[in-house]
């Protein structure tokens, strides 16, 4: 006998309010109703240009058309202003169909209480309900807002990007119109050979970077503060304060610091080299050393944050696990090995994973340090040591190639999506786990 | 047997002192630098012969030297602006956001929270480029009001830590505080803001520090000498003037280092707590 919530909610499924009408709950499917009118209304008529507009991204951009007897500059469609609108105008669609959602599962739970006799909730106490519950929207209010327009706008807004043709020279508004290309843009990217050798040039050293920045300073950290941590070594706190220092530094100083220390011909490492008689390195100018350069200076940066990291998870691990293995007879090397390392391996692992995330995004320590360069001429518009979100700012600001800045930034989310997926997996199993008890 | 030990424990002096010296060389090697005469990097030794406090003056006196248009001053005003109200307005609203998923279980709450790690995922690049778009049509580029909007707006997605935190204030005095007849507001102000002034300290010197050390939405959103910030403003004095206003710069890096290391020595305590976050809150 489910009469009542079945007819409810096929009846909200016709018009928003009519469920609420059948359940006998005359003020809210008014409410309902008129939202139902009012919304629709604006959508057909106010949005629906614009909704139009989202798919022709206009027919004409700026063109000259004969006025009288001279040609004039008239203003056509601007594409971009009108994806955007049509962005906009998407989202209150998504709103609009939200409380038909919500509409209809009222309708339906309302039915449900119904069918098991209960009479309808009143209004008075729906709203008493609504009242209480709402608080924590109206907390919410303004910091979704904030990431609506700021956060996700931007992202579905670029992911689009990444399907039209939206690049300098051709085709920049007001002068020109904007397509829908499709997948064109990732075609050339990866097939293209002005766009592959870049992309898989730039992509294969990003990873080789994330690798080995991750690596570097993961055990760069484990091993300082082993060292620290070590019974017999003095003045612990002092060790620890002075390791911090880096981190306390902000990172854009201590960058532009070393761009200026490893300058080729005045900078103080080379003119220790030569102190020494040596011939002092192109540790900015030449490929393969400015790589060495940004994974030791990312060294120096990194290796604080997970010694930090290192010495916090050193306190927790249990007392009573030495002192049995002690009783037991085992060395110091025995204890450590078998629960010192593992302790902070399994501790640790999942930050290893969003470190590595992290490092494919690290934008400040390539461009503070190298800017991307020693140029490379195989490259378009890329150097050396330019990681993707490098190149992306470049293609971005330097050449307005957006639908290709847009294409990598997708490109980079699923790589980093996928990294994350596999982190929160692992992490869940960590704690599920109690692999050490 | 003891004589291994003591060779070991000479060996970790060894390696600890070499790695101090590391760490401490070019924060050394800047500061003293800008105490050096004349402008070159070039120098004979690390502590300068002669001492002078003429780059520190250069900094904060306009016009005197016409060659170069350095306008530290108005920079280090600007930044302090955005960072003062990035401050504000990001702690309001990651406080609230942090409060409302942590003592509230609202329908929607799950899906929202992994909304936000999702969106996490993305990199800040993603954003920038539309951001940049939108601004140009809004005719916001160039304003600080822009890259304060831009700051705040961000401040949600970093609830984690503050969540953390409210997570183990017990909710046996909220309950009491409820009994007495204390509604939603009244909770929140009298009962959990002065419980949680260490998080707010926290937050705020959070927030306040990536406002002064970001450079990425600077420099896209600030295009006009005179309204850079001071990440801006010395990265372009070391880009343009290359290696010749060396001593001027390691001036300017020390001013601009100096408030956010103080403010790091109060905010140490939270690090491992913020470090983590991000990893456990699955």
């Amino acid at each position: 006998m489910n009469r009542h919530a079945t007819t409810a909610g096929w009846l909200s499924v016709l018009s928003m309010g009519l469920g609420q009408f059948y359940n006998r709950q005359y003020i809210k499917g008014l409410l309902f109703l008129l939202f139902h009118a009012i919304g629709l209304s604006f959508i057909l008529i106010k949005l629906r240009t614009h909704l139009i507009g989202m798919i022709t991204l206009g027919d004409q951009g700026q063109h000259l058309e004969k006025v009288g007897r001279i040609y004039k500059n008239v203003e056509g469609d601007h594409s971009i202003f009108m994806l955007i609108f049509g962005v906009l105008s998407s989202l209150v669609v998504v709103v609009y169909l939200f409380v038909y959602y919500l509409n209809i599962r009222d309708a339906v739970l309302t039915g449900r209480m119904r069918n098991k006799g209960h009479e309808p909730v009143p209004f008075s106490k729906s709203m008493y309900n609504v009242a209480t519950n709402s608080f924590p929207w109206l907390l919410l209010a303004v910091p979704i807002l904030g990431v609506v327009f700021f956060t996700i706008m931007p992202i579905i807004f670029t992911s689009l990007v990444a399907f039209t043709n939206y690049s300098s020279p051709n085709h920049i508004p007001p002068k020109n119109l904007v397509d829908w290309v499709g997948f064109q843009t990732f075609i050339d990217l990866f097939t293209l050979n002005v766009w592959s050798n870049t992309f898989f040039g730039v992509l294969t050293w990003t990873l080789i970077w994330a690798f080995l920045a991750t690596i570097t300073c993961y055990f760069g950290g484990i091993l300082v503060a082993l060292l620290i941590n070590q019974p017999g070594v003095r003045l612990k706190g002092m060790w620890r304060t002075i390791y911090i220092i880096p981190y306390a530094i902000p990172q854009f100083v201590s960058l532009l610091v070393f761009r200026n220390m490893l300058n080729e011909k005045f900078g103080p490492i080379n003119q220790y080299f030569r102190y020494f008689g040596l011939e002092g390195l192109p540790w900015l100018n030449d490929p393969f050393w400015a790589k060495v350069s940004v994974i030791v200076v990312n060294m120096w940066i990194g290796i604080p944050v997970s010694m930090v990291l290192v010495l916090g998870m050193l306190t927790t691990i249990p007392k009573d696990l030495y002192e049995a293995a002690e009783i037991d007879g085992a060395s110091p090397w025995m204890r450590f090995r078998n629960i010192t390392m593992p302790y902070i391996l399994f501790a640790t692992a999942p930050i290893l994973i969003t470190q590595f995330a992290g490092n494919i995004n690290s934008f400040n320590v390539i461009f503070l340090l190298t800017g991307g360069r020693p140029v490379s001429a195989d490259y378009n518009n890329a150097g050396a040591t330019d990681l993707l979100v490098t190149w992306l700012y470049k293609l971005t600001l330097d050449l307005n190639n957006y639908n290709v800045a847009g294409a990598l930034g997708i490109l980079i989310f699923l790589i980093i999506a996928s990294l994350s997926i596999v982190s929160f997996t692992r992490t869940k199993s960590f704690k599920e786990e109690d692999m050490i008890q | 047997m003891k004589a291994r030990t003591r060779i070991r424990l000479l060996l970790s002096y060894i390696v600890l002192i070499i790695l101090a010296i590391c760490v401490c060389y070019p924060a050394l090697w800047t500061v003293m630098s800008s105490f050096k005469e004349g402008n070159a990097l070039f120098s004979d030794t690390i502590i300068p012969k002669k001492l002078t406090f003429d780059h520190y003056k250069d900094l904060f006196t306009l016009g005197e030297r016409t060659n170069r248009d350095i306008p530290y001053f108005t920079w280090y005003g600007n930044t302090l602006i955005v960072a003062t109200w990035s401050m504000i307005l990001g702690t309001l609203i990651q406080l609230l956001t942090a409060y409302a998923f942590s003592r509230f279980r609202f329908s929607g709450r799950k899906s929202l929270l992994s909304t936000v790690l999702v969106l996490g995922m993305f990199p800040g690049f993603m954003s920038l480029i539309a951001i940049y778009i939108f601004l140009i049509q809004l005719n916001l580029l160039d304003t600080h009001m822009a890259l304060i909007l831009v700051y705040s707006a961000g401040a949600a997605l970093g609830l984690f830590v503050a969540k953390g935190f409210f997570d183990t204030i017990p909710r046996s005095l909220e309950e009491a505080a409820r009994i007495d007849g204390a509604d939603h507001f009244t909770i929140f102000w009298r009962v959990i803001l002065p419980l949680s002034r260490p998080i707010i300290t926290f937050i705020s010197l959070t927030t306040f520090t990536g406002a002064w050390v970001d450079f990425i939405f600077a420099r896209l959103i600030l295009r006009s000498r005179d309204k850079w910030t001071l990440a801006v403003g010395l990265y372009d004095l070391v880009n343009s003037y290359n290696s010749t206003e060396f001593t001027l710069f390691a001036a300017g890096a020390v001013l601009v280092a100096i408030p956010i290391t103080i403010l790091f020595s109060f905010t140490q305590r939270f690090l491992v707590d913020g470090l983590t976050a991000g990893a456990s809150k699955g």
